[in-house]
């Protein structure tokens, strides 16, 4: 793999702000969403779901709504066939397609509120949902578990019979589906060193990815046997597999049309609609769209893992930590699968640990199956850790920033699951809270505090497919496999355009069809923009190689004479030898085309960190964000805009996390919060400007030095609101969000 | 099958009559009966602002309104905005200042935006962010759109 940078003075457009290629069709209301998505003669979809957390299906009755005037056809997991007992990576987290499959429609048993029963397809929305009343089906209601720290220890609500604890010997039923082991050094010995040690345990709620368009996709079965699906999805590649596994059908005759993706932060890799809407096409040979409604989203779909944590640290007076030690609970939801892997791996990555332990533990409750969203379970583990180091270095008395530099990985540091750090930079972003002018100046005001917190998160490379046509007038069409959620078209056109050393205006960026290149894998763990990039790179310097072949023959002179430069190629053989890429491009057969797939296996994380004051009022409980500041190594800001954006649309989504966000259940596993009046999700009124630090320590993956940006942000605000509130009040909270009335709860016990 | 209602009304300057049923929201004859799918649905209750329309002027949430509410009124939606080769200026400034992210929130935000410029031509950030609470964005942080509201209004009074 070429790693080598692409020279800085060749930079162009890398680095600039130019306008989105994407931007138009969006303010204009132009740019087609899943949910925008029309045919003709196409049918409206709608899936029956759950009333109960957990229950045996007896029956199933579809008769009465079959023969409702305007349904088509309804369908269950009977008209599915088996799914292989197969697990397979699909973006950052993994899939076993038997779960999926139940995921999509129960077969045998619901194991939450929300779970998809049945679907049908009828002419009109209205007739569609009104039918959803005539399936009739018969419950064997079973107790549900929605505690995950019940869940791990009971033997009488298992949700699936047949799981046994992976990485375990144990041979019963159980409701924990993994148990992950990390050790390094010896813990117990660092602990018998420490002159402090804090052991804290933190619960965070389920907090559901929000992306505002709802899943939505729109199935064509042909008579020709070809099925074509618009998908709202991050990764048209990573649906055309679950499609064909759940079908048991042919990849090559699946095509899913990507469509402008409104919001998806993880949560948009699982398939939900797009298997249903097949096969109502199949049965009605008629289009057929499905799109949730807001509740169906929130019941149905999503969330990142609520979690129980528990954090031991230990420091020596000097402010030196000599072990610290980890017990992770996550909610997998239904099926397992939740994201305390990455969980284990980011709760002590900012710190070089000397003897440390991890134990994660991936566990069943009735809630929806989780999944991946930002930075997938690593803002559950910051909250928990964050603030157990603020409370270590206030114990010995040292500034928190002091104490997370003297204890702060660098490159080379092992990580307790025994991987070696990359660069990595938290020193730096340490330094630069040290300096702002923000960490320095003084509070205002009584109730007010400032707290800070750091975050880690490893990123993923993977697969990318970029393909370059070169036109006769000198412009280039640049296709690629990838989604793009936010500007990766963009970012992605930039890098090429600057190796082709022509203006980004010549470059037409489009994302395609499954038909039409080769594999991709999801856009997630916030590696487009790198990886898709790197293919893009690769894509170009291909387009280069071929021109370069076809003047050498055009010349008649040997292709190592000559050069490229400015957008001119030249030769040092003979004289008035040169000619500009736009004037070979119209000398061409219109046949040049660059490939780029790359397959990027070597990448590096990124740090960042926030600063946030906090306002509370004693009387209500209620916590003001005053100020925001968010620093993150970006490795190479390839548009610094896009990155600000990345940066201050995670934190705001953190603060959502930290303030305001989170499922509410009643005993029997029925969410009371289902819909965005009662799940409040950040406004514009609630948070303040967010100022945005961009640091740039390259990474060599990709050839301009971009790390990962997307996910990294949300990480550390709920910790640095909960390091603020205790420096505000003098109170900690150890669960998320951090509401009102726990505020209140929290001031009544201290006050005792 | 409930009877339907023939309703005559003016959508983005068209003179238009259409049939309808009567609990028909009028998002949904907006994106189904007329193809204008700019204005979007992300909770179809109000809580989102993602349908923001100007029906007579006012900012409202097309999911909210009934469909034979419009009989006799105006209704502009984000597709109203540009003329064919220019966009509003608030579209420009929501593009030059990256206001957006996904793009899902924004036809709303355009249209709220374009509601508050229009009776209050130099707003404080205090007055936008008041102004746009009820449209939800997941992506941007609100950072961006509250400068490029900014942005928006400095170019409607430099054309004034
Ligand atoms: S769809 Fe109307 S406010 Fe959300
Ligand atoms: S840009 Fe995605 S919701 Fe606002």
């Amino acid at each position: 793999m070429n790693n080598s940078m692409v020279s800085m003075d060749k930079h162009r457009s890398v680095g600039t702000r130019p306008e989105r290629i994407d931007a138009k069709e969006k303010v204009t209301g132009s740019a087609l969403f899943g949910t925008d998505i029309m045919m003709p003669g196409m049918l409206h979809g709608r899936i029956l779901r759950s009333p109960h957390a957990h229950a045996r299906i007896i029956s199933i009755n579809t008769a009465n709504a079959e023969s409702m005037s305007g349904v088509f056809a309804v369908v269950t997991a009977n008209d599915l066939p088996e799914a292989d007992d197969m697990k397979e990576k699909l973006g950052e987290s993994t899939i076993n397609y038997k779960f999926l499959r139940d995921n999509n429609l129960a077969s045998d048993k619901v194991l939450y509120v929300g779970h998809a029963v049945a679907a049908l397809a009828a002419e009109t929305p209205d007739i569609a949902e009104n039918a959803l009343e005539l399936i009739e089906v018969e419950y064997e209601i079973l107790d549900p578990v929605l505690d995950v720290r019940e869940s791990m220890s009971t033997e009488l609500k298992i949700l699936h019979e047949q799981l046994r604890t992976l990485g375990s010997t144990n041979d019963k039923s159980t409701n924990v589906a993994q148990h992950i082991h990390h050790v390094k050094g010896d813990p117990s010995l660092g602990f018998d060193e420490a002159d402090v040690i804090i052991e804290r345990e933190f619960i965070t709620a389920p907090v559901h990815q929000s992306y505002l368009e709802p899943h939505a996709a729109t199935a064509t079965w042909g008579k020709d046997g070809n099925l074509t699906i618009y998908a709202s999805t991050q990764g048209a590649f990573v649906t055309r597999r679950q499609v064909s596994q759940l079908l048991q059908y042919p990849m090559s005759k699946i095509k899913v049309i990507p469509t402008e993706v409104g919001g998806a932060f993880g949560g948009k890799n699982p398939t939900y609609v797009e298997v249903p809407a097949s096969l109502l096409s199949y049965k009605t040979a008629k289009p057929v769209r499905v799109v949730m409604s807001r509740e169906e989203v929130i019941l149905g779909t999503g969330p990142g893992s609520g979690t129980s944590i528990k954090v031991k640290m230990g420091a020596k007076k000097s402010g030196k930590i000599t072990a610290a030690q980890a017990e992770l609970c996550y909610e997998a939801g239904a099926y397992p699968g939740s994201p305390v892997d990455p969980g284990s791996m980011a709760i002590f990555a900012a710190y070089d640990i000397p003897n440390g332990q991890i134990d994660g533990y991936d566990v069943l409750v009735n809630k929806p199956r989780v999944a991946a969203y930002r930075a997938p379970g690593a803002p559950q583990a910051a909250f928990a850790c964050e603030q157990v180091i603020d409370e270590l270095a206030s114990s010995i008395a040292m500034d928190g920033i002091e104490f997370r530099m003297m204890n702060a990985a660098s490159e080379g540091t092992e990580r307790i699951n025994g991987k070696l750090h990359k660069s990595i930079a938290i020193k730096e972003i340490l330094g630069i809270i040290d300096d702002h002018p923000h960490y320095n100046e003084p509070i205002q005001g009584p109730y007010q505090g400032r707290g800070v917190a750091i975050g880690f998160w490893d990123n993923w490379g993977a697969r990318s497919s970029v393909d370059i046509n070169v036109n006769s007038d000198g412009t280039v069409n640049l296709i690629s496999g990838s989604v793009d959620l936010t500007g990766s078209r963009t970012t992605v056109a930039m890098q090429a355009a600057d190796v082709l050393e022509i203006p980004l205006e010549k470059v037409k960026s489009s994302m395609v069809d499954t038909d039409s290149i080769s594999y991709a894998d999801t856009s997630a763990g916030s590696r487009t923009t790198m990886a898709t990039g790197k293919a893009a790179v690769e894509a170009a310097y291909d387009v280069i190689g071929k021109l370069k072949l076809e003047i050498a023959s055009l010349w008649n002179v040997s292709i190592d004479s000559i050069r490229y430069a400015n957008g001119v190629f030249s030769s040092n053989k003979g004289k008035d030898t040169n000619m500009t890429f736009q004037e070979l491009a119209g000398k061409l057969s219109g046949q040049v085309t660059g490939h780029g797939n790359v397959n990027v296996e070597d990448w590096a994380g990124a740090g960042g960190g926030t600063i946030v004051d906090v306002e509370v009022d004693p009387d209500t409980g209620q916590i003001k964000i005053l100020k925001c500041t968010v620093i993150q190594n970006a490795g190479k800001a390839i548009h610094p805009g896009q990155v600000e954006g990345q940066m201050q649309g995670g934190v705001v989504q953190g603060i959502g996390w930290a303030l305001y966000e989170g499922y509410e259940y009643d005993k029997n596993g029925k969410v009371l919060n289902a819909n965005l009046l009662d799940y409040k999700l950040p406004t514009a009124l609630d948070v303040p400007n967010i100022d945005a630090v961009i640091i740039e320590k390259p990474f060599p993956s990709n050839p301009y030095g971009a790390r990962g940006v997307g996910e990294t942000p949300i990480i550390s605000p709920a910790p640095a609101i909960a390091n603020a509130v205790q420096k505000a009040l003098g109170v900690r909270l150890h669960r998320l969000p951090m509401t009102p009335s726990r505020i209140l709860e929290e001031i009544g016990i201290t006050s005792e | 099958m409930s009877s339907k209602l023939v309703v005559n009304s003016n959508i983005n300057g068209q003179d238009v009559e259409f049939l309808i049923e009567p609990q028909q929201s009028l998002l949904e004859i907006l994106r189904d009966a007329f193809g204008l799918t700019g204005t979007k649905e992300g909770c179809n209750d109000g809580n989102c602002g993602a349908c923001s329309v100007l029906f007579d002027n006012r900012l409202v949430n097309a999911c909210l309104v009934l469909g034979v509410e419009i009989e006799g009124r105006k209704v502009v939606t984000v597709e109203g905005l540009a003329n064919i080769n220019e966009l509003h200026p608030v579209q420009e400034a929501f593009v030059v200042e990256d206001g957006l992210q996904c793009g899902y929130c924004t036809p709303g935000f355009i249209v709220s935006t374009k509601a508050l410029l229009d009776q209050n031509p130099d707003p404080s950030d205090d007055e936008i962010r008041f102004w746009l609470a009820g449209n939800l964005c997941r992506c941007t942080g609100y950072d961006k759109i509250v400068k490029a509201v900014r942005h928006a209004a400095r170019l409607m009074n430099e054309a004034r």
